[in-house]
Order: C-alpha cells, then structure tokens, then sequence
C-alpha cells in the first residue's frame, strides 16, 4: 500500500525522507566499496524487470481478485541488501513521477517501507539464516514466505505510524492496525508464493546465476549482520527520537516547525527579512484595514478555548459565508488566469508563426 | 493496472517533457526545487483547513497553460491512482462527528472538512508531481538531483533503469501477449503461469545485461554516466524561483480566500 502526500505532515514527510536519504548514502557507499562497475548496468536492468514484472496482472487462487509482484525481496535475494535497497528506490522514484504513485514528499516513506524491512530485516535476519545450510526449494519457500510476511508486517505498520503521527486521518491507532495487518499478512503471502517460485526457477533453469551474482556481493556475513543491525538501531533511534521531538515540543502536533519557518502575522518579534519586509508592505497597501488578516483556524482555536460547550454553535455564519464566497471568487480568478495564458499563447505562437512565414516568403 | 495503456501513459509524459515551452526551459533544478517546496507548503496546512488551500489550484493551473499540458490527460491520471489516500480518508466522517460549520443552514461536521482537505491535498501534490515530469525530462531531473547532492550510484541506477524499461516492456508486453493468445477463459491467468513468466523474463533480463556491459565495455565506460544540458541556471530561474516563494508565503501567511469574501461581501452590501 502506497503512503500518500495527503496524509502526511511536513514534519513526519521530511523525517522519513532524511531516514531514506540516509540509507540512500550508506547503500551507494557500500556498492563502491565491495562491488566491481559490472553491478551497475546490472542493476539498471534488473530494476526495469522489476518494474514490468509488476505491471503483470495474475489471479490469486480462490478470490479471483487480481495481484501483482512488489519485489522487494526477490531483489534482496538476487542482489544482495545495498544494491537490492538502491535499485528499489529507482523504481519507486520513477513510478512516483510517472504514475504519481503516493506522491513526492511520501516517497521518501514508500521507499522505506518498501525497500528497508525487506532489504535489512527480512532479508538478512530471517531469509538468509534460514537457507545458508543448503538451498531446498522447500527450504527457499518457507524462508521467502516466512522474511516476506515479517518485511510487509512491518512496512504496514509503518504506514500507520506515519499517518497518525500525522494527524490528518481520524482512525484511532487499534482500527487502523485491524485494517492494515491482515490486508498485508494476505499480500505477504501471495508474494512469499511468487518470490519463492521466482527463485526456484531461477535455481533449476538457471543456477550459476544465483551462486555469480552472490560471488560478485562478497559477503562475509557474520560481521556484515552485526552491522546492519546496529545500524537500524542508530536511525531508529534517531528518526523516533526525531519524530517524538516534534510531536511532544508543541501541542498544536507536528505543524508547528513549518508554522515557525514561515511566521504568522501574531508573531512580530519572529518576523526578520522578507516576512518584516512583507508584512510592512502589507500595512501599506492594506486596503480594508479594519479587517484583521488573522487566519481563520487561530479564530477557531480562540472559541475552542473559551470552553467546549459554547464552541461549535458560536460559529459565525458570517465567517464560513465570506470564505465560501472568497472561495468561489478565487477559483474563478485562477480558472481566469488560465485561460488568459492559454490565449496570449496562442496569438504569440501565431504571430510567430505568421512572421516567420514571412522571413520565409521574403527570401525565397 | 492495463499494461498497454500503462506503458503508452510512460511514452506520453516522456514526450511531453521534451516539449519546448517557457516551463520546459527553466533548470530542472529550479522545478525539482519549486515543486518540493509547494507540496511541504501545501501538506503543512492544518487538518481542517479548505479556504486556504483553493489559492494554491493557481499554481497547476499556470504551469498547465504556461507548459501547454493536455489538462485531461494529466487529471485523468491523477483522479485514477492510488486510492489509498481517499480510503483512508472518507473514514473521518466516521469517527469524527462533532459539527465544526454550518454551509448555509446545512451542520457540516469535522470529519467531512478534513476529509475534503485531504482530497485537496491530494490533488494538488498529485498534480505538482505529474507537472513535474511532464515539463521536465527524466535525464533533466536526474541531473539537478546530482547537483543536489543525492550519491552518483542512485543517479546512474536511475538512468539506467530509465533506459532499460522501455526495452523490457516491450519484451514483457511481448510475452504477455504470447500467453494470452494461448490462454483461453480464466486459464493462463494463474499464479504458476505468472512466476514462470517472471522467471523466463529474469533470465532473459540477465543475458542482456550482461551483452549490455560488454557492449558498454568496448565503448570505455568507467562506471559514470555523462551528459550534457541544455540550458544552465539563468535570470529567469532566480524569476521563477522567487516569484514562486514570494506567492507561496503569501498563500501560506495570509488568508487570500477570506480576504477576497469580505471584500466582496462589502462591495454587494
């Protein structure tokens, strides 16, 4: 399941983000450490075979609803967690910009709930503990299923967390995780199926491929788990650290960093440059100024805190007329705008086009 | 998802991005950069806020006449997606009921307004993203995320991954379209049909990765991709960029919307 823009506060988006970029940086680090250039073009590659794969719609057996392949692990097993990490980015980077999956202040959330828990917990703490003594395919199926399920349980509770941190969507915390965990726990299974076949094929048609890709990754894995593990440790504690700063230092929630980058009108003593230099402009060109510019929510706040009771029914009806009316007024200015640039276009691209027919007439 | 319209969508937003307009030629790096600074403006509006963000429709609303964009192409991209945001948000109705306007003498309880400021929301970062790659060129893009910073592998996987899938694609559109001519009914829609599909293309994958790198080894790659752009960080990106920050601020700090009603209130009193 995709986190979306909408859901998400600046402060929760950019934390996730940083925690991305983060790994972003260790992994690319990584891949110049321990792999030759040949990996490169390889993983360019696979990750396009990820991203049609995914577009192959099949039947889940006695629903009849559709699914399709994430990947994530499959590419942990084939190209170790760095390069698997880095190529799994790419591919959610580019269905971002093209199919505007989630959107771009959620991909950093996306790229770590579906690229981090398969790649550097599933992966390593349970797929490869499980097959390093000898590769069955029952063996391979029942790790696949087993560092699946364990990556997707995750990745959904991470989305959870992120939305209510967010505090834009009403779902209490215990329905939310109701909703969430067992959708995945049947999308972990499918995908468990899919990613255990994959690599059985791979295994019987093709086994040299396994054992050359897993040369190239020159791993020595006792010390390359340690870690790993104390690295997810250190951006845990850093982005929960991060996220409960913001959540706890002002009880407005999480918006108050971004209220605090851009200052508000109440706040003079915060105004400095541009908001200073705005603000005076403003007063100058006021030209209704007996009305305040205070935002309607500071409003709002003003009568909740004058007493639960008596806030819901004193709202004005003057007030929600008025941003109904601006509203409208504003739409129909920005739909005006619009098409006045599309028709200046239009008698430019013309003109242009007539003059240069011209040039053209006169020198021939 | 439909693999055939999937992929035709891919070549439209590829083609519109090299189009040459007044969008299309700022710096990338001006656009990745405006484009990320509306959607934190955007998303940092409270839960119940609706009047401030209808200001912000001006921003999609010039870029699609200033980039010449075929306006229903991109909105039906972005009605169509990911419905997770409307999924969870129709469910705030629900659980939260106390009644925060009246729209006329019609009670309109909390949960609808922030239900309906996530689908503003919504389409607003949406739209930026889709905008975004319509007027700007993957390659444009990768190259300002370069100048920004983000590590050189991720850049090269990027545009390796760029160039390969419409190679494969066409490759996967060709088997599925081998399979479905033999499958008749509801058979050949299975699982084990599917991961046998999938395998055939992992292997057919790596044997042309690997005739790719040795392709690419005789012509001396080292290891990073170069290239050329057009047009470099110039007077009208310094326009662009504070024309944009200035109108955000105001959008952000000041309330346009009510400002407008009460105007426009006194003017019919």
């Amino acid at each position: 399941m995709h986190m979306s823009d909408a859901l998400l506060s600046p402060a929760v988006g950019a934390t996730v983000w940083a925690g991305t970029l983060g790994t972003i940086a260790y992994c690319s680090k990584k891949i110049k450490e321990n792999l030759d250039e040949k990996m490169i073009p390889m993983m360019g590659v696979i990750g396009a075979f990820i991203f049609a794969a995914q577009m192959v719609n099949f039947t889940i057996p006695g629903t009849g609803s559709s699914g399709h392949l994430g990947g994530g692990m499959i590419l942990a097993i084939l190209l170790g967690p760095h390069a698997a990490f880095i190529v799994m980015a790419s591919v959610l980077t580019i269905q971002a910009l093209f199919f505007a999956d989630g959107g771009l202040l959620a991909l950093g959330c996306n790229i770590w709930n579906l690229g981090f828990y398969p790649c550097f917990i599933g992966y390593p703490l349970i797929y490869k503990p499980i097959v390093q003594k000898g590769m069955s395919s029952k063996k391979i199926l029942m790790a696949s299923l087993f560092a699946v399920f364990v990556g997707l349980q995750l990745g959904a509770f991470s989305v959870v967390l992120e939305t209510l941190l967010s505090g834009r969507s009403e779902l209490p915390f215990g329905t939310f995780v109701l909703l969430m965990q067992p959708i995945h726990l049947a999308i972990g299974v499918v995908e468990g199926f899919i990613t255990a076949g994959v690599i059985n094929f791979v295994k019987t048609s093709r086994p040299e491929l396994l054992e050359s890709i897993a040369e190239i990754r020159s791993l020595s894995p006792e010390t390359k788990m340690k870690k790993i593990v104390i690295a997810f440790l250190v951006i845990a504690i850093i982005t929960g650290g991060a996220v409960s700063w913001f959540a706890s230092s002002h009880p407005d929630g999480l918006e108050w960093s971004i209220e605090r980058v851009y200052g508000k009108p109440e706040l003079p003593e915060h105004e400095t440059g541009i908001a200073m230099l705005l603000k005076t402009f403003q007063e100058k060109t006021a030209f209704l100024p007996d009305y305040t510019f205070k935002r309607k929510e500071d409003i709002k706040e003003q009568k909740t805190s004058d007493g639960e009771a008596n806030a819901w029914p004193n709202i004005e009806t003057g007030t929600s007329v008025s941003g109904i009316l601006g509203s409208v007024m504003m739409l129909s200015l920005i739909v005006l705008i619009g098409f006045g640039i599309k028709i200046i276009r239009k008698k430019e691209a013309h003109s242009s086009k007539e003059t240069s027919g011209l040039k053209g007439q006169g020198r021939s | 998802m439909n693999f055939d319209k999937e992929y035709f969508n891919l070549g439209v937003l590829d083609t519109l991005s090299y189009k040459n307009t007044l969008v299309h030629r700022l710096d990338p790096r001006t656009k990745v950069i405006t484009t990320f600074a509306f959607i934190v403006t955007v998303v940092s509006f409270p839960k119940y806020e609706i009047a401030g963000l209808i200001p912000f429709l001006l921003f999609p609303v010039v870029i699609f006449a200033l980039g010449d964009i075929p306006v229903w192409f991109i909105l039906k991209k972005v009605l169509v997606v990911s419905v997770f945001a409307v999924f969870i948000g129709i469910l705030n109705p629900l659980f939260d009921t106390h009644i925060k306007y009246h729209f006329f003498t019609l009670p309109v309880s909390g949960g609808w307004v922030s239900f309906f400021s996530i689908l503003l929301k919504y389409f607003l970062t949406m739209c930026s993203a889709l905008l975004l790659i319509s007027t700007t060129s993957f390659p444009g893009i990768c190259h300002a995320l370069r100048k920004l910073g983000v590590p050189e592998i991720f850049i090269s996987q990027l545009l390796f991954l760029y160039r390969y899938i419409f190679v494969l694609m066409e490759e996967t559109l060709r088997m599925v379209r081998a399979k479905d001519l033999r499958s008749f009914g509801k058979k050949g829609q299975g699982i084990s049909i599917f991961i046998n599909l999938v395998g055939t293309l992992f292997v057919k994958t790596i044997e042309r990765a690997e005739r790719i790198y040795h392709a690419m080894l005789s012509r001396g790659f080292t290891g990073t991709i170069h290239f050329v752009l057009r047009e470099g960080f110039g007077k009208k990106d310094f326009v662009f960029i504070s024309a944009t920050g200035i109108t955000l601020y105001m959008f952000r700090a000041y309330d346009i919307v009510g400002l407008i009603g009460r105007l426009a209130e006194r003017m019919f009193n």
